[in-house]
Protein backbone atom coordinates (compact mmCIF):
# COMPACT_ATOMS: atom_id res chain seq x y z
CA UNK A 1 0.00 0.00 0.00
CA UNK A 2 1.01 3.62 -0.29
CA UNK A 3 1.81 5.70 2.78
CA UNK A 4 1.52 9.44 3.17
CA UNK A 5 5.09 9.58 4.49
CA UNK A 6 6.37 8.24 1.17
CA UNK A 7 4.65 10.86 -0.99
CA UNK A 8 6.56 13.81 -2.47
CA UNK A 9 6.72 16.85 -0.16
CA UNK A 10 4.04 18.88 -1.95
CA UNK A 11 1.52 16.07 -1.50
CA UNK A 12 2.45 15.53 2.14
CA UNK A 13 1.93 19.25 2.67
CA UNK A 14 -1.43 19.11 0.88
CA UNK A 15 -2.52 16.14 2.98
CA UNK A 16 -1.93 18.20 6.12
CA UNK A 17 -4.11 21.13 5.12
CA UNK A 18 -6.66 19.33 2.95
CA UNK A 19 -10.26 19.85 4.12
CA UNK A 20 -11.00 16.17 4.69
CA UNK A 21 -14.65 15.31 4.69
CA UNK A 22 -15.02 13.04 7.65
CA UNK A 23 -18.19 11.05 7.20
CA UNK A 24 -19.98 10.95 10.52
CA UNK A 25 -22.27 9.26 11.15
CA UNK A 26 -21.48 6.75 8.44
CA UNK A 27 -24.53 6.18 6.27
CA UNK A 28 -24.89 2.69 4.95
CA UNK A 29 -27.51 1.55 2.52
CA UNK A 30 -28.36 -2.12 2.78
CA UNK A 31 -28.20 -4.05 -0.45
CA UNK A 32 -31.70 -3.83 -1.93
CA UNK A 33 -31.20 -7.27 -3.47
CA UNK A 34 -28.53 -9.96 -3.25
CA UNK A 35 -25.25 -9.14 -4.96
CA UNK A 36 -25.83 -11.81 -7.61
CA UNK A 37 -28.94 -9.91 -8.67
CA UNK A 38 -27.54 -6.40 -8.23
CA UNK A 39 -26.68 -3.88 -10.93
CA UNK A 40 -23.16 -2.61 -10.33
CA UNK A 41 -21.47 0.60 -11.52
CA UNK A 42 -17.80 1.54 -11.29
CA UNK A 43 -16.50 4.92 -10.19
CA UNK A 44 -12.87 5.75 -10.78
CA UNK A 45 -10.70 8.78 -10.06
CA UNK A 46 -8.23 7.70 -12.73
CA UNK A 47 -9.04 10.51 -15.15
CA UNK A 48 -10.06 8.12 -17.93
CA UNK A 49 -12.00 9.48 -20.88
CA UNK A 50 -13.48 7.89 -23.98
CA UNK A 51 -11.80 8.84 -27.26
CA UNK A 52 -14.76 11.07 -28.15
CA UNK A 53 -14.66 12.99 -24.87
CA UNK A 54 -12.74 16.06 -23.73
CA UNK A 55 -9.75 15.39 -21.51
CA UNK A 56 -9.79 16.55 -17.91
CA UNK A 57 -8.44 20.04 -17.34
CA UNK A 58 -5.51 20.19 -14.94
CA UNK A 59 -5.41 23.99 -15.13
CA UNK A 60 -8.68 24.60 -13.28
CA UNK A 61 -8.03 26.15 -9.88
CA UNK A 62 -9.03 23.79 -7.09
CA UNK A 63 -9.34 20.88 -9.49
CA UNK A 64 -11.58 19.71 -12.34
CA UNK A 65 -14.81 18.58 -10.71
CA UNK A 66 -16.36 17.29 -13.92
CA UNK A 67 -16.80 13.62 -14.71
CA UNK A 68 -17.05 11.51 -17.81
CA UNK A 69 -19.66 8.85 -18.46
CA UNK A 70 -18.03 5.61 -19.55
CA UNK A 71 -20.26 3.30 -21.58
CA UNK A 72 -20.49 -0.31 -20.44
CA UNK A 73 -19.55 -1.56 -23.89
CA UNK A 74 -16.48 0.61 -24.44
CA UNK A 75 -13.25 -1.19 -25.31
CA UNK A 76 -11.16 -0.43 -22.23
CA UNK A 77 -7.94 -0.29 -24.25
CA UNK A 78 -9.43 2.67 -26.15
CA UNK A 79 -9.85 4.74 -22.98
CA UNK A 80 -7.39 7.59 -22.61
CA UNK A 81 -5.83 8.38 -19.27
CA UNK A 82 -5.75 12.18 -18.95
CA UNK A 83 -4.84 12.39 -15.25
CA UNK A 84 -1.72 14.51 -15.04
CA UNK A 85 -0.92 14.06 -11.36
CA UNK A 86 2.67 13.02 -10.68
CA UNK A 87 1.63 11.53 -7.32
CA UNK A 88 1.32 8.10 -8.92
CA UNK A 89 3.04 5.98 -11.55
CA UNK A 90 0.98 6.03 -14.75
CA UNK A 91 2.74 3.07 -16.35
CA UNK A 92 0.37 0.40 -15.05
CA UNK A 93 -2.80 2.11 -16.25
CA UNK A 94 -1.10 2.74 -19.60
CA UNK A 95 -0.75 -1.03 -19.94
CA UNK A 96 -4.12 -1.99 -18.49
CA UNK A 97 -6.97 0.47 -17.87
CA UNK A 98 -8.54 -2.12 -15.59
CA UNK A 99 -6.11 -1.02 -12.87
CA UNK A 100 -8.22 2.13 -12.57
CA UNK A 101 -11.55 1.10 -14.13
CA UNK A 102 -11.93 -2.68 -13.96
CA UNK A 103 -14.75 -2.77 -16.48
CA UNK A 104 -13.54 -5.94 -18.23
CA UNK A 105 -13.36 -7.68 -14.86
CA UNK A 106 -16.86 -6.45 -13.97
CA UNK A 107 -18.23 -8.03 -17.14
CA UNK A 108 -16.50 -11.28 -16.16
CA UNK A 109 -17.99 -11.14 -12.65
CA UNK A 110 -21.43 -10.73 -14.25
CA UNK A 111 -20.83 -13.67 -16.59
CA UNK A 112 -19.71 -15.74 -13.59
CA UNK A 113 -22.88 -14.82 -11.70
CA UNK A 114 -21.06 -13.02 -8.87
CA UNK A 115 -22.99 -9.82 -9.63
CA UNK A 116 -26.34 -9.49 -11.35
CA UNK A 117 -25.37 -7.17 -14.17
CA UNK A 118 -23.05 -4.44 -15.34
CA UNK A 119 -24.64 -0.99 -15.16
CA UNK A 120 -25.02 0.81 -18.51
CA UNK A 121 -22.94 3.82 -17.42
CA UNK A 122 -19.84 4.19 -15.23
CA UNK A 123 -18.25 7.37 -13.91
CA UNK A 124 -14.73 8.66 -14.30
CA UNK A 125 -13.38 11.54 -12.23
CA UNK A 126 -9.87 12.92 -12.22
CA UNK A 127 -9.14 13.36 -8.54
CA UNK A 128 -6.48 15.89 -7.56
CA UNK A 129 -9.33 18.10 -6.41
CA UNK A 130 -7.85 20.39 -3.81
CA UNK A 131 -11.06 22.37 -3.27
CA UNK A 132 -13.84 19.78 -2.98
CA UNK A 133 -16.72 22.19 -2.26
CA UNK A 134 -18.10 22.32 -5.79
CA UNK A 135 -17.64 18.58 -6.17
CA UNK A 136 -19.87 17.91 -3.20
CA UNK A 137 -22.39 20.65 -3.89
CA UNK A 138 -22.82 20.39 -7.66
CA UNK A 139 -21.23 17.30 -9.13
CA UNK A 140 -22.15 14.69 -6.58
CA UNK A 141 -25.95 15.14 -6.69
CA UNK A 142 -25.77 15.07 -10.49
CA UNK A 143 -23.70 11.88 -10.51
CA UNK A 144 -25.92 10.18 -7.95
CA UNK A 145 -28.98 11.10 -10.00
CA UNK A 146 -27.45 9.51 -13.06
CA UNK A 147 -26.78 6.25 -11.22
CA UNK A 148 -30.28 6.27 -9.76
CA UNK A 149 -31.76 6.80 -13.21
CA UNK A 150 -29.88 3.68 -14.31
CA UNK A 151 -31.25 1.65 -11.41
CA UNK A 152 -27.80 1.08 -9.94
CA UNK A 153 -27.80 -0.94 -6.71
CA UNK A 154 -24.08 -0.96 -5.97
CA UNK A 155 -21.21 1.40 -6.77
CA UNK A 156 -17.66 0.06 -6.55
CA UNK A 157 -15.25 2.94 -5.98
CA UNK A 158 -11.74 2.72 -7.39
CA UNK A 159 -9.63 5.65 -6.27
CA UNK A 160 -6.29 6.01 -8.02
CA UNK B 1 -24.79 8.00 -2.50
CA UNK B 2 -25.63 5.71 0.39
CA UNK B 3 -28.47 8.02 1.37
CA UNK B 4 -29.80 7.72 -2.19
CA UNK B 5 -30.04 3.96 -1.72
CA UNK B 6 -26.90 3.01 -3.61
CA UNK B 7 -24.65 0.77 -1.55
CA UNK B 8 -20.95 1.50 -1.98
CA UNK B 9 -17.74 -0.39 -1.50
CA UNK B 10 -14.31 1.02 -2.17
CA UNK B 11 -10.80 -0.11 -2.81
CA UNK B 12 -7.99 1.95 -1.35
CA UNK B 13 -4.23 2.05 -1.75
CA UNK B 14 -3.92 4.83 0.83
CA UNK B 15 -5.64 3.51 3.97
CA UNK B 16 -4.41 6.38 6.15
CA UNK B 17 -6.62 8.70 4.14
CA UNK B 18 -9.48 6.22 4.04
CA UNK B 19 -9.41 5.96 7.83
CA UNK B 20 -9.86 9.75 8.04
CA UNK B 21 -12.67 9.98 5.53
CA UNK B 22 -14.50 6.89 6.77
CA UNK B 23 -16.39 5.57 3.76
CA UNK B 24 -18.71 2.74 4.85
CA UNK B 25 -16.74 -0.16 3.34
CA UNK B 26 -13.21 -0.21 2.03
CA UNK B 27 -10.67 -2.87 1.16
CA UNK B 28 -7.06 -1.74 1.46
CA UNK B 29 -4.68 -3.13 -1.11
CA UNK B 30 -0.89 -3.49 -0.75
CA UNK B 31 -0.05 -1.77 -4.02
CA UNK B 32 1.42 1.60 -4.94
CA UNK B 33 -0.76 4.49 -6.13
CA UNK B 34 -1.72 3.94 -9.74
CA UNK B 35 -2.07 0.16 -9.22
CA UNK B 36 -5.31 -0.06 -7.29
CA UNK B 37 -6.24 -3.40 -8.86
CA UNK B 38 -2.80 -4.90 -8.28
CA UNK B 39 -1.02 -5.82 -11.47
CA UNK B 40 -1.64 -5.07 -15.14
CA UNK B 41 -3.39 -7.93 -16.96
CA UNK B 42 -3.51 -10.12 -13.82
CA UNK B 43 -7.17 -10.90 -14.36
CA UNK B 44 -7.55 -13.40 -11.52
CA UNK B 45 -6.02 -11.01 -8.99
CA UNK B 46 -8.16 -8.11 -10.19
CA UNK B 47 -11.36 -10.16 -9.98
CA UNK B 48 -10.42 -11.46 -6.54
CA UNK B 49 -9.84 -7.94 -5.20
CA UNK B 50 -13.21 -6.82 -6.57
CA UNK B 51 -14.95 -9.82 -5.01
CA UNK B 52 -13.33 -9.07 -1.66
CA UNK B 53 -14.41 -5.43 -1.84
CA UNK B 54 -17.96 -6.36 -2.84
CA UNK B 55 -18.10 -8.94 -0.04
CA UNK B 56 -17.84 -6.05 2.43
CA UNK B 57 -21.43 -5.19 1.46
CA UNK B 58 -22.48 -8.03 3.76
CA UNK B 59 -20.85 -6.39 6.79
CA UNK B 60 -23.33 -5.00 9.28
CA UNK B 61 -20.85 -2.87 11.23
CA UNK B 62 -19.65 0.16 9.28
CA UNK B 63 -17.28 1.73 8.67
CA UNK B 64 -15.21 -1.31 7.84
CA UNK B 65 -11.64 -0.91 6.53
CA UNK B 66 -10.05 -4.29 5.93
CA UNK B 67 -6.80 -5.39 4.33
CA UNK B 68 -7.09 -7.56 1.23
CA UNK B 69 -6.23 -11.24 1.64
CA UNK B 70 -3.69 -12.30 -0.92
CA UNK B 71 -3.39 -15.87 -2.05
CA UNK B 72 -0.86 -15.42 -4.83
Amino acid sequence: MARIADLPFKYRALMKVYPWRRINPVPASALPRPLDQARVALITTGGLVQPDQAPFDESIRGGDVSYRVIDRDVATADLLETHRSDAFDHAGIAQDRNLALPLDRLHELAEAGVIGEVAPRHLSFMGSITAPGRLLRDTLPDAVGLLQADGVDVALLVPV
Amino acid sequence: MERAGIATASLTALPEVTARVRPPRALSVPYPLGFTLGRAHDEALQRDLMRQALALLDEADVPVLRPARLTA
